[in-house]
């Protein structure tokens, strides 16, 4: 089956205004009829929460961690892109748009990207509104930095912490509609499924993580924005409680899931340690800005950085990309770094690492300027590693970070399942096979305050709110009973494993057959091993025996076990689509200078697979990609 | 390196509670306080014993939710750090460490060292905010800030809501966190509409919550991880005199 978008005529530049012309609208007086599930309190959760609050819809909001507050969205450190042009050095949303299309090697959906350009000044305004304090100029007017991927300064920023400050502005802006009841709000809830019924998703069923009460929410629509999948690697730079198991549960109730070998390796985190680590930290992109990436020329130099002279540095990237420097695109920075690693040029222990130097901007701007700019990262890296970077260059290496890919929307952000919308870094929409700095902000800010409360209307226009089921319906009581009955499984396989063991073995796997490179024999081994794992999993795991109340292995339990099925269908994708692109470098194709050889005649489409069954070959369906306003090129940042 | 650890274990909310003591022989100095606590866990939980319930989730010190007492002080003895962010560097070999939940009348414990922070959403609901519908918000360079409020308003907005103020406050006082959002949002132009009833409102619901007074102290600001200073509590209570003086509290209405 050949997908459709539902993308709108005319040309791109009117394509949004003509969607919001098109679209169905409900009366305000109907509105409060309206039920809308919100599963995650991100950017792009709290923002539509808040969002369709005030529009005057009934809404359910739930969240995983003790307080909306606290989603993975406040770790974004760097900035967020928006194409308003105060520096005056020819910024423009075409450019941003095609920017972020390239940036994305060319795999994303172009009406959607010019939208998410287009709403993007919006988004700024918003949030100054809100009053986040973005950083300021001495004249008062809002300061700008770059990021990777683009030579324009457009990128917005609060210190190293402007997920922190923009999502405190959407949590204010949902605390308000909680206070006047418009949004109810779930803390401390997993959602385990979704409920579908005559083809429509009608409502979830929700775990209380304190209580192990299971309940049913019934809706208009449901709308999950949870996030992305790739603590799947076990070690990633997201927070431990991130997952993939909102979206997996509707992978399997039906959506469709796209292209999930689009799995993004940053490349500046902070390397791993030991065994014991239980995650990765990134430090921002933005410290590119200032900072030298480099290795010794020598494989195995033994010296201190400090004593390396000049001539015997490989600044590798300003060396291999002298237009964009260390600023290139993060695959590329990524793929750099391994490539010189594997040549024995790594630092640090265990050699897989290179150095992030400041001292030329330490010693041309002082110490103080570096402070105000980097203050918070410089004092994260020293907490964590012992290390003063004002005194030594950082050691750095890629780490899995984001995952462009997720479950398959149309242009109104709703999946292939009518009422099913996903939000945010949970779908697959804009970023095509390669995210750049500072734009996962935008899109979840983008889909949440201007997006999705205009296209939800245009969905439920078209039903009644009559038709809501109840939440006792057959179909509620079956999804609630096949999620207990996996708790009791979990509960009761008393193995001898911990769950912590078979993450950590999936993750080697999926980071060593499936991370910064990838070819067919090693792809096929990951997809030979992976069920076996799995099976392994369901005999002989051991979950705390402290029953179905609060149970914290019982809870990364059911995690791990829905990875488990997961990572399968990422080999899967990874194997088929054989070309590279972005992020998803196969070994087999390659230019003679080691970039990612795309393949546009064979791949210039959206995978979006269906499911049929655990361990079963999920079906797939294209959406064929194509480009009006840009001419695909081989990527150069040469 | 070694470490003796008496960590409080409590079932549940109205079970009782007590400190259980624990030997980590394989500790590294590389390892965050949480990570140990992670080693021990699958040690305890392959034992068939039960594992010690925290919080935790960015593990990287902005999210917030890990936090307790580690040898009686929030977040334990590196100042401006989060329990996420503590290392065991900065213990000795062979120490003895005790683990306690953070202790509040506002806060009750849910599982060993884990609490319910809700009171802080509920702070924030009565009136930590700004008023901003959607898609109706100015130009944002139509309002200029100058640099220093700017970035006093950050410097308060750099809460990261963990609580760890109001478990060093000897009167369990939350006047920290909620001076930090008051403070944030009345320095900024866009927040003065609102400044007399955001702050009526939310110190109200700070006390109708059962949190304490502030009487000066200062033990919130050394251990706060954010470094958050209590000059902002000096401004929290002239914000609320003024505000007292003219206006009386009214409840929030729909935007």
């Amino acid at each position: 089956m050949e997908l459709n978008g539902n993308i709108p005529g005319g040309p791109l530049e009117k394509k949004w205004d003509q969607r919001r012309f098109e679209m169905k609208l409900v009366n305000p007086a109907n509105k409060r009829k309206y039920k809308v599930i919100v599963v995650g309190s991100g950017l792009a959760g709290a923002a539509a929460a808040a969002s369709l609050g005030q529009l005057g819809y009934e809404v359910l909001c739930f969240c995983y961690q003790d307080s909306a507050r606290r989603a993975h969205s406040i770790a974004a450190q760097g900035g967020i892109n928006a194409a308003k042009n105060y520096q005056n050095d020819g910024d423009s949303v075409f450019r941003l748009f095609y920017d972020t299309i390239k940036g994305g090697d060319f795999r994303a959906r172009e009406a959607n990207v010019y939208r998410l350009a287009e709403i993007s000044a919006a988004i700024i305004d918003q949030c100054v509104a809100l009053g986040v304090p973005f950083a300021r100029e001495y004249s008062g007017y809002l300061a700008n930095r770059s990021f990777g991927g683009a030579q324009v300064s457009r990128t917005f920023y609060a210190r190293g912490q402007t997920g922190q400050q923009l999502l405190l502005g959407a949590y204010a802006a949902l605390s308000r509609e909680i206070a006047v009841g418009q949004v109810r709000m779930f803390p401390r809830s997993e959602m385990l499924d979704l409920v579908v019924a005559d083809g429509r998703a009608r409502g979830i069923v929700v775990r209380n993580l304190v209580t192990g009460e299971m309940t049913c929410h019934s809706a208009d629509a449901v709308l999950l924005a949870t996030g992305g999948y790739t603590n799947v690697f076990n070690l990633s730079t997201n927070a431990v409680g991130c997952n993939v198991t909102a979206i997996w549960r509707a992978y399997r109730r039906g959506a469709f899931f796209a292209n999930p070998c689009f799995t993004q390796i940053h490349p500046t985190c902070i390397p791993v340690a030991g065994e014991h680590q239980s995650k990765l930290t990134l430090m921002s992109e933005s410290l590119r800005n200032d900072g030298r990436i480099w290795v010794p020329v020598n494989a195995g130099d033994p010296r201190h950085p400090g004593e390396i002279p000049e001539a015997e540095r490989d600044y590798f990237l300003e060396r291999r990309y002298p237009t964009f420097g260390n600023l290139v695109p993060r695959d590329v920075a990524s793929r750099a770094a391994k490539a010189v690693c594997d040549e024995g040029r790594g630092v640090g222990p265990g050699k897989r690492g290179v150095y992030l130097d400041f001292a030329d901007a330490l010693s041309r701007l002082g110490e103080d300027v570096i402070r105000e700019r980097y203050g918070n990262l410089f004092e994260m890296y020293e907490q964590i590693t012992g290390e003063n970077p004002y005194r030594q260059p950082m050691r750095i290496y890629p780490a899995p970070h984001y995952a462009m890919g997720g479950l398959w929307v149309d242009y109104n952000l709703m999946s292939n399942l009518p009422g099913l919308h996903v939000l945010g870094e949970a779908n697959f929409s804009d970023h095509g096979a390669n995210r750049l700095g500072a734009s996962a902000l935008m899109q979840g800010l983008a889909d949440g305050y201007f997006i999705i409360p205009c296209t939800i209307g245009d969905y439920l226009a078209r039903i009644s709110p009559k038709d809501r089921l109840p939440a006792d319906h057959p179909a509620f009581q079956q999804a609630r009973k096949d999620a207990e009955d996996r708790i009791r499984r979990l509960l009761s396989a008393n193995g001898s494993r911990p769950v912590e063991s078979f993450h950590r073995e999936l993750g080697e796997l999926l980071w060593n057959f499936c991370g910064m490179a990838r070819n067919e024999k090693g792809l096929k081994e990951a997809l030979a091993r992976v069920p076996v794992l799995r099976d392994e999993f369901w005999r002989n795991v051991r979950v705390s025996s402290e029953g179905e109340g609060f149970n914290q292995s019982l809870e990364k339990a059911g995690r791990v076990a829905d990875f488990l099925e997961f990572a399968e269908l990422l080999a899967f994708d990874a194997l088929n689509r054989d070309e590279s692109c972005g992020a998803h470098f196969r070994e087999e194709h390659e230019t003679p200078d080691g970039e990612a050889l795309r393949d546009d005649a064979r791949f210039a489409y959206v995978a979006a697979w269906e499911f049929t069954g655990v361990g079963q070959s999920p079906v797939l369906h294209k959406e064929p990609l194509a480009f009006e306003a840009v001419h695909l090129t081989q990527r150069s940042y040469k | 390196m070694k470490l003796t650890l008496k960590i409080w274990r409590q079932e549940g909310p109205r079970a009782p509670g007590r400190l259980v003591e624990y030997r980590v022989d394989d500790a590294s100095p590389d390892m965050s306080f949480l990570e140990m606590l992670d080693v021990l866990n699958i040690r305890l939980l392959t034992q068939g014993e039960r594992p010690i319930a925290f919080d935790s989730d960015c593990r990287e010190g902005i999210c917030g939710m890990c936090g307790f007492l580690i040898g009686g002080v929030a977040h334990g003895p590196q100042k401006l750090t989060t329990t996420c962010q503590l290392f065991l560097r900065h213990f000795r070999d062979g120490d003895t460490i005790v683990v306690e939940p953070f202790r509040s009348r506002g806060f009750p414990v849910i599982k060993d060292l884990v609490v319910d922070r809700s009171a802080f959403d509920q702070i924030q609901q009565a009136g930590g905010f700004i008023s901003a519908r959607t898609g109706s918000a100015p130009e944002a360079n139509s309002i200029l800030i100058p640099k220093e409020i700017s970035d006093r308003a950050m410097d308060a907005a750099t809460c990261i809501g963990c609580a760890a103020c109001v478990a060093a406050c000897p009167n369990g006082s939350a006047m920290l966190f909620t001076a930090a959002r008051v403070s944030h949002l009345s320095l900024l132009p866009q927040g003065h509409p609102e400044r007399k009833q955001r702050v009526l409102r939310m110190v109200h619901e700070m006390e109708r919550l059962g949190f304490g007074s502030c009487s000066n102290h200062g033990e919130c600001e050394a251990v706060c991880p954010k470094g958050i200073s209590i000059d902002f509590i000096a401004r929290l209570n002239r914000e609320f005199i003024r505000a007292s003086a003219v206006e009386t509290m009214e409840p929030v209405r729909k935007v």
